[in-house]
């Protein structure tokens, strides 16, 4: 592998020597795991492992969940109450994997925080940003179709709205959502090709979890500095870095084990209060439930979805412009899909050639009105469209775009950066000094 | 048909969400106290069994349990009820149609609470879960979050907010009801002061009442609660265990990093 020089894997027995002629797997598992990792990584540095975790945790309790449920209309609401009911431990399998849903989603939104705040996503590390964005779309698609699994209200209006936002595409929209659903309306069909893709997904998720980790180990970690660490030598790189084993895979399990703690809290004492009542009523494609609303995790991308109806001026001109063919609808999953695009564009859109968000005092404010402006826009997904909720949905929409379209680029030309230390050593001795007293391991 | 319901999906979608909230704004539900509430909370093993006679002998004329095996009244979290017990209450209560037979039979612990689709009354079994009580406030779920989603304190509401006022509506006779979203409800009102015999001689006016079929349909909808908290402060004691550990051990290995030599 390239990137930072380090000590590589030799093997030493006849044994070792035979297999590392014919599969290298050995070396392969040696160099991941022992890979020079900066030693000024901060606590916003575990979300990678615990997203790990939580695929695995998704994977396994989800096999044994299929061993019990019943993909057919008039079965899969009954299979799922089979599983709460008679199954053994089967209550605390579907639980785990139900919030397990929200902690991944959680620890996803964290990671790409983190990312966007210490210029994670900068040259060169553009690959494995758009890997992430790919795994973020994969896990969107895989949390909805599970969603629609049990079968309740919610799960099949659920799919019919979201299905019904590939029929506002213009011409092709309509045989795209009958292609989609296997059929005129959510049905047997549905559920079942949901039930396939919701058990594939995940393994795709897999396979571009090693490319992601594949492409940054060959860049070598981003660091809170944003400092990129020595390479001219092995003795140099062993300055600013750490073997990520045992120190970065013992500070990630101690993060891991909190954060399970939590979770399992949450689990046992209020498994449904991330939930929708509403999905515990068997689907029933006559009676449409007062509120329709999508889990926590797709709300702000939710209400960009909704902000643009067709007073918006921006949407009465793409209408004009376009002879109609770009109708609010239309435009509404356009802007949905952007806001997630124009993130994937971070590392093009983004001027500055200062990395790390902590060594420049304007970017800081306006990256933390991102962060308040998402958890605004997570808000108002779950309110209802009318006024005023309907115009701060748009202000916080448009905010948004800006971020990444306008602020990202020109900030990079009229910001002043703050002077950065040289090398990570240099951050990592400033932070802990030679002798000082014992500091909370961090 | 099925692109009337999509586009009645997509209006739900936009404009209707505001009513459900306004509908929710009128609705009155009382913070009833209940045995199971919060980490520690417990089935109370007589209220449910109060609950099921309650059930029994009032809710049962229209209202099913389907998704409820009979069977899991001896289970344990639940009413506490032995195997004999269970046995002679599904014998004594329920018939159900035996395909075999190719008749009717009385029910046996095997079976599950029948289903009811008599006059339209929806099925139990999930009821307490299946609404929320508690919201907001601005939908930020912190009243969810202190008080619980508030099921089970819906129910009891609901049989209790009866204003006595009637009106005819369209062929329907509709009841005022100051828990029901929207004010008015087909369902009469199903109970009153002194209607069950409480076995062991507990309160019977309709709010007791209320609350012990409150509680006994909590348990239907989520039979599995205590043991689901158990494994909750097992895996919390174990985890927060293991955190102080690896701390320990995190600091450790970092030592002679963070402060070569010391």
């Amino acid at each position: 592998m390239a990137g930072i020089p380090h000590d590589h894997y030799e093997p030493n027995s006849g044994a070792e020597k035979w297999l590392h002629k014919r599969l290298p797997i050995v070396g392969l598992l040696y160099d991941t795991i022992m890979i020079p990792t900066p030693k000024n990584l901060n606590w916003m540095w575990i979300w990678g492992i615990i997203l790990t975790f939580c695929l695995a945790l998704q994977i396994v309790t989800g096999i044994v969940l299929v061993m019990h449920y019943t993909p057919h209309v008039d079965l899969a609401f009954a299979s799922v109450e089979h599983i709460m009911r008679n199954v053994n431990g089967g209550f605390m399998l579907r639980y785990l994997h139900a919030n397990g849903a929200s902690l991944f989603f959680i620890a996803v939104y964290a990671h790409i925080f983190r990312g966007l705040y210490y210029g994670s996503y900068k040259a060169p590390r553009e690959i494995t940003w758009i890997i992430g964005m790919l795994i973020y779309l994969c896990m969107m698609g895989t949390a909805f179709m599970g969603y629609v699994l049990p079968w309740g209200q919610m799960s099949f209006w659920g799919a019919t709205v979201i299905t019904g936002l590939f029929g506002a595409i213009p011409l092709i929209g309509e045989p795209i959502q009958t292609w989609l659903l296997g059929g005129p309306a959510v049905d047997n069909a549905t559920l079942n090709r949901f039930f396939s893709l919701h058990y594939l997904l995940p393994f795709v998720i897999a396979g571009l979890v090693a490319v992601h980790i594949w492409a940054f180990h060959t860049t070598g970690n981003n660091n809170p500095t944003g400092v990129e660490v020595r390479r001219t030598s092995k003795a140099e790189a062993a300055k600013d870095t750490v073997p990520f084993w045992p120190y970065y895979v013992i500070k990630d399990l101690f993060a891991l084990a909190v954060i399970l703690a939590v979770f399992f809290a949450v689990v046992g004492f209020m498994p449904n209060y991330l939930g929708h009542p509403d999905n515990y009523i068997e689907a029933n494609p006559l009676a449409t439930p007062a509120h329709i609303v999508p889990e926590w995790y797709f709300l702000p991308f939710y209400a960009i979805l909704r902000a643009f109806t067709s007073e918006v001026w921006v949407v009465q001109i793409a209408s004009f412009v376009t002879g109609g063919i770009i109708d609010a609808k239309f435009f509404g999953v356009l802007a949905m899909f952007g806001a997630i695009a124009v993130m994937a564009l971070a590392p093009w859109l983004d001027t500055s050639s200062v990395r790390s968000g902590k060594y420049r005092p304007s970017f800081k404010w306006w990256f933390w009105l991102l962060v308040i402006d998402f958890f605004a826009l997570m808000w108002l997904g779950a309110m209802p469209a009318e006024e005023p909720y309907a115009s701060f949905s748009l202000i916080a929409s448009a905010y948004w775009f800006a971020y990444f379209l306008v602020i990202l680029p020109l900030l990079g030309v009229i910001e002043k950066p703050l002077p950065r230390p040289a090398t990570i050593e240099e951050d990592f001795e400033a932070h802990y000094g030679k002798s000082s007293d014992a500091t909370p391991a961090e | 048909m099925f692109k009337k319901i999509a586009l009645s999906a997509l209006t739900a979608l936009s404009l209707t969400a505001g009513g459900a909230y306004a509908a929710g704004g009128e609705a009155h539900v009382e913070d009833f106290d209940f045995s199971f509430e919060g980490p520690f909370g417990t089935y109370d093993q007589m209220q449910l069994q109060r609950g099921l006679k309650v059930y029994t002998e009032v809710c049962a004329a229209c209202h099913g349990l389907k998704f409820v095996p009979i069977r899991s009244l001896a289970e344990d979290g639940g009413p506490g009820f032995t195997e004999d017990e269970v046995r002679a209450y599904a014998e004594q209560n329920f018939e159900v149609f035996d395909e075999e037979l190719d008749d009717f039979r009385p029910a046996r612990p095997t079976d599950h609470f029948p289903e009811n689709n008599g006059v339209g009354a929806p099925d139990l079994s999930l009821m307490a879960k299946a609404r929320a009580g508690f919201h907001g406030p601005y939908g930020l779920g912190i009243n969810q979050f202190v008080k619980g989603m508030g099921g089970a304190e819906y129910i009891a509401s609901l049989l209790t907010g009866y204003t006595g006022e009637e009106k005819f509506e369209a062929g329907t006779t509709l009841y005022e009801n100051h828990a029901f979203p929207g004010g008015w409800i087909s369902m009469a009102p199903p109970l009153s002061d002194e209607l069950v015999e409480f076995d062991d001689g507990h309160d019977n006016s309709v709010h007791h009442m209320a609350q012990d079929v409150s509680a006994f349909l909590m348990w239907t909808a989520e039979p599995k609660m205590m043991a689901r908290k158990q494994a909750g402060f097992v895996g919390v004691f174990f985890l927060v265990v293991l955190s102080a550990l690896l701390y320990l051990v995190n600091k450790r290995i970092w030592r002679p990093i963070k402060h070569p030599g010391h």
